[in-house]
């Protein structure tokens, strides 16, 4: 294989495995922004692929081609509805964040299983017939060299991904709403007192962690899996947490980190095609990934603040 | 009404919530809920074989909610039993593999090493928490990912000639006991069970009768005022991670040289160390109340395999019921709210 081919198996298949980390990832800075750490990240993802592919399996018939992009609205909505069981306990009940967190994973898992062996009677569903096909995009994919490496053999997804990190970005450091996002994460107190309702602003960070968990994991099972099981989401939404830590909680930080995960994982998958990648065991790609994160977070890789209220339940009255 | 029976009642309120929750989700789904649980019932104490084989869910437990506990106590979350568990896993068959040794000397040698290996899995965000304040939730879900793929490659490359499967361990290294296959009707349970209770009764003593212990609980209750009364918070971190990774350790050695007898390639997370979590917390972090969560997450996981069989019923009800009780348990705040509104109508 030359290395132009290689080039662009590589690019293409970063974009595609990045795209969901990307959307998970964004979902996971407004939570945390918020003030809210969410460690069910994964189970949103779970949910969201689980009620899209479900979606996408029963009404493939009726919306035809616009089924798998009707599947992501479904996702989303479902996300949110789920991530509110982790707003509630962490944020009205004061439940310990992460612990709540990974009762989202364990129920995700649980009744998504159950529900497709009620519904299915097996342990996986079939095979979607309307996925996201890959695309070469018009008059883009024939500009010369970068045609091939960036707009030929992708999804619209992985734009809309890219395009979603920079809309997100915008809410969230030029807006008023991400003000106060903000300020609700890093000092509640403070922010109560200027007469923004914190309770309120962390039930809509978590909720939006939900909308774009949901989609996540829509875009994961409709691009890559295509159908649902246990295996389809395993650690995916883990990988998001970390690409968002590792952009240092920051929307177009995460995206970066999400493509450079995504890049990881597909070297790790072409390269042993490519002359100089053989020699290296696959196994230091594949944990790549988290052990820059650990790096990162040990201050290596430049320092990484967390929100400063991120983790904390705020009590009124209380200092 | 007093702290001490509050605490007790919120788990065993938890519990029967999460039940009762299950039951609905039967109800609602066209499946009848009193078939369902006494499926799971069967299933889990009907016959000798049965018990046998919760017994043999429950060893694990035991060690993988000891690791959770033991770092709760210190005021550490550590998601990473499972990580430190494969390790244990891994290690413990390796050395099982690898030398030809009397057993007296083998079998401890090999679930040592497990515990070491765990320790070791469990000092990395130990020592980073310590000296560098990073948290340790991030880096243990890391460190499981790094564990899976790290020991899915020893399998393939170092224990095996790229089989998906290491050889059977030597009887020499085994757990397996002739006499609990010989009155459970050949179920897997094992001798570890026996060291399980051992850790349970190690990690109470430890945590309660010692100056080691109390500083450790000194930490979990208030870092500044231990580092005031002269106490080493970062080494007090340090030591408890090892301590917890090493319980987590064992948990991996009770599966590779007592349930498997031998290392396979893991596709994803064995859930033993999640649970772990659920177990800690429901037994209020204490090592009597870790045995007997144990016990009640070891029947649930074994009696569910039943359930599809007698009742017709998905055996994923299982972990919806868990993950509501740890969800109850998380917000006890709300049950304790629900206890004394209770208590004031009643007056």
């Amino acid at each position: 294989m030359d290395l132009m081919t290689a080039l662009e198996i590589i690019v293409s298949s970063s974009l595609l495995v990045a795209a969901p980390l990307i959307f998970t990832a964004l979902g996971g800075v407004f939570s945390e922004r918020a003030g809210v750490v969410n460690i069910g990240l994964e189970g949103l993802m779970i949910i969201g692929a689980f009620s899209a592919i479900v979606f996408n399996l029963t009404f493939a018939d009726t919306f035809g081609a616009a089924t798998p992009w009707i599947a992501l609205i479904v996702a989303m909505v479902v996300g949110g509805i789920t991530s509110l069981l982790h707003a509630v306990a962490s944020i009205t009940f004061r439940a310990d964040q992460t612990v709540s967190g990974v009762a989202i994973n364990f129920l995700a898992l649980g009744l998504s299983l159950f529900l497709v062996k009620k519904w299915y009677g097996k342990g996986q569903t079939d095979f979607i017939k309307e996925n996201f096909h890959k695309i070469d995009i018009p008059v883009l994919k024939d500009i010369p060299i970068v045609g091939d490496l960036f707009f030929s053999n992708v999804t619209y997804a992985s734009y809309l991904a890219i395009i979603l990190a920079f809309v997100v970005w915008f809410i969230i450091y030029k807006t008023p709403f991400g003000l106060r996002l903000r300020s609700v994460g890093e000092h509640p107190a403070a922010a109560d007192t200027m007469g923004i309702n914190v309770t309120k602003m962390r039930y809509v960070g978590v909720m939006l962690s939900g909308v774009f968990g949901g989609l996540g994991g829509a875009v994961y099972a409709q691009t890559i899996t295509l159908d649902f099981s246990h295996s389809t989401i395993t650690g995916q939404g883990f990988m998001a947490l970390a690409a968002m830590i590792f952009g240092k909680w920051h929307p177009l930080g995460a995206m970066g980190a999400a493509l450079f995960f995504g890049f990881a994982q597909s070297l790790s998958i072409v390269g042993g095609d490519i002359p100089f990648l053989k020699d290296i065991p696959s196994v230091y790609l594949l944990i790549a990934p988290y052990v820059l994160t650990i790096l990162a977070l040990a201050g290596f890789i430049g320092r990484a603040d967390a929100p400063k209220a991120s983790g904390l339940p705020y009590i009124k009255g209380q200092r | 009404m007093s702290n001490r029976l509050v605490n007790i009642l919120i788990p065993v309120v938890s519990v029967i919530l999460g039940l009762i929750a299950g039951a609905i989700i039967m109800l609602i789904s066209g499946y009848n809920p009193i078939n369902g649980y006494l499926s799971l019932w069967n299933g889990a104490f009907g016959d000798s074989f049965y018990l046998g084989e919760t017994l043999r869910q429950v060893t694990p437990y035991i060690f993988a909610g000891l690791a959770v506990a033991f770092a709760f106590r210190t005021g550490l979350f550590n998601i990473g039993v499972e990580g430190q568990m494969l390790m244990g896993w891994i290690v413990s068959v390796w050395v099982g593999l690898a030398f030809d040794l009397p057993k007296i000397i083998h079998l401890p040698l090999a679930i040592i090493a497990a515990a070491v290996a765990g320790a070791i899995w469990g000092f990395i965000p130990g020592l980073l928490k310590a000296k560098f304040r990073v948290h340790e939730v991030i880096v243990t879900i890391m460190m499981n990912y790094i564990a899976l793929h790290v020991s899915n490659y020893i399998i393939r490359n170092v224990l095996s000639d790229q089989s998906d499967t290491t050889k059977e361990i030597p009887n020499s290294a085994s757990l397996k006991s002739d006499f609990f296959q010989s009155i459970t009707d050949y179920s897997s349970l094992h001798n570890g069970i026996y060291l399980a209770i051992i850790a349970a009764i190690i990690m109470w003593f430890l945590l309660e009768k010692t100056t080691k212990g109390y500083e450790l609980r000194s930490v979990g209750f208030n870092q500044h005022a231990s580092h005031y009364a002269g106490m080493n918070v970062n080494k007090n971190i340090i030591y408890s991670m090892i301590i917890s990774g090493a319980f987590a350790g064992l948990a991996g050695a009770m599966q590779g040289l007592g349930t498997f007898g031998f290392a396979f390639l893991q596709s994803s997370f064995s859930g033993v160390g999640f649970d772990g979590i659920a177990v800690a917390l429901l037994g209020g972090n204490t090592a009597l109340g870790v045995v007997i969560a144990s016990i009640l997450f070891g029947s649930l996981r074994v009696g569910s395999l039943n359930m599809p069989i007698e009742a017709n019923v998905p055996n994923e009800l299982v972990e919806i019921v868990i993950a509501l009780i740890i969800f109850f348990v998380a917000s006890s705040y709300m049950i304790k709210w629900i206890i004394t509104r209770f208590k004031r109508e009643v007056k």
